[in-house]
């Protein structure tokens, strides 16, 4: 699979398609986000996969738009999963990066991580290397449906509890771009206040993730309290599917419902 | 074009998170935490996290001070070490070693603590020593 990721990368570098790829290299004996560029040794790449398949993802769409932040001409190329396209779509939707200055290396992830991910569409629109993997159903979402609203209601209270109020969910997250974060804005989340005010803090996060969530799950990730944040995310999303047929990312140039007014087809 | 990611470790506290430095042309914009480091596993705090945005504070010491003339001026190590070594040696040896006290940091290693300890009790023979987690 790496093999045929690297041919690719090659072939973009040495063509002067791109004029760097922003992927993932085994370096210090650590996963590390790494920009190839021309001439570059690509044996040392690799796909984030570190004791466990896809364990060591990071938000290469990130990086990318500080990249192309800086070198608006030049072209970039970029490892992206099924997460990290809808992500891209996302982005080039809100005008964060410029669809003509990117290409997308598509690597479609195992069943066994799409299994693990809960993943809606583990593979991106155009499959490099990998094989489209089945849809998964998120049965950690189901699970907490199943409760009763005091039991549901309780067990998120429990969670965000532990919240050490880190932004590390907003830090490491491949959609958190605005200017001006909620999370930093004094009338919701007050500055310097330890632990912080729940479940306001995680509901401000939780509403500006309508429209914006690509289940990635690298905030789970990144939370140092283990915080289940990918099932508090998914339930978002599964509300926009179920109220407005949107899952974000999957139709390129959809915007988020809560960015129109219009009504939506078939819906109240 | 410069784009390089610089595994480091955390100078906040001796935990020693690593990270990785996101640096753009030679300009460190982002701190990007360590997935495969087994000490936090791709997590940080919210200090951590902020690392990239102090290494260009103007505020940040580059180079040693020593007060002369009641003011304080930029030396070279060798200097301020020398002078040190001298000053402690004359108060050590005009006022007894409990004349001098020790604060060291939770920004170091445990190992550098120890060290410091070890310098304070067996070469200086003080107990005198504490650290900034207790200021």
């Amino acid at each position: 699979m790496i093999e045929t990721i690297t041919k690719k990368v090659g072939e973009l570098l040495e063509s002067g398609t791109i004029k760097g790829f922003l992927g993932l290299a085994m370096q210090n004996g650590h996963v590390a986000p790494h920009l190839y560029q021309k001439g570059d040794d690509l044996g040392d790449m690799v796909l984030g996969d570190g004791e466990r398949t896809g364990d060591s993802r990071y938000p290469l769409n990130k990086y990318l738009m500080n990249i192309a932040h800086a070198y608006p001409d030049e072209i970039f190329g970029v490892l992206v999963r099924g997460c990290d396209d809808r992500g891209l779509k996302t982005l080039y939707t809100w005008n964060q990066l410029n669809p003509e200055k990117v290409v997308a290396v598509g690597l479609a992830c195992p069943q066994e991580l799409a299994q693990r991910c809960e993943c809606v569409q583990p593979y991106p629109d155009e499959i490099v290397a990998g094989e489209a993997a089945e849809p998964v159903a998120a049965a950690s979402v189901a699970a907490i449906d199943d409760l009763v609203l005091t039991e549901k209601f309780s067990f998120w209270m429990d969670e965000f509890v532990k919240c050490i109020k880190c932004y590390g969910c907003s830090n490491i997250c491949p959609m958190c771009f605005c200017n001006e974060c909620s999370l930093k804005c004094d009338d919701l989340v007050k500055k310097g206040e330890l632990p912080p005010e729940i479940p306001v803090f995680h509901h401000t996060r939780a509403m500006h993730m309508v429209g914006r969530c690509i289940d990635c799950g690298l905030c789970e990730e990144a939370c140092p309290s283990n915080i289940p944040l990918r099932t508090l995310y998914k339930k978002v999303n599964a509300i926009m599917d179920e109220k407005f047929d949107y899952t974000t990312g999957v139709r390129r140039g959809q915007r988020s419902p809560l960015n129109m007014i219009e009504p939506v087809e078939g819906k109240e | 074009m410069d784009y390089r990611t610089v595994l480091t470790t955390c100078t906040y506290c001796g935990c020693g998170c690593n990270f990785f430095l996101e640096v753009l042309d030679g300009e460190p914009i982002g701190t990007i935490p360590c997935k495969t480091s087994p000490v936090n596993e791709g997590k940080l705090c919210i200090k951590g996290w902020n690392v990239h945005e102090f290494i260009r504070n103007e505020k940040r010491l580059q180079k040693p001070l020593v007060r002369k003339n009641g003011e304080l001026e930029e030396v070279d190590w060798e200097e301020a070490l020398d002078y040190t070594a001298t000053r402690l040696k004359e108060i050590q040896q005009q006022s007894g070693p409990d004349s001098i006290g020790f604060l060291t940091s939770a920004k170091v290693t445990n190992e550098e603590n120890y060290i410091l300890q070890k310098f304070a009790r067996a070469a200086v023979g003080t107990n005198n020593i504490d650290h900034c987690a207790r200021l």
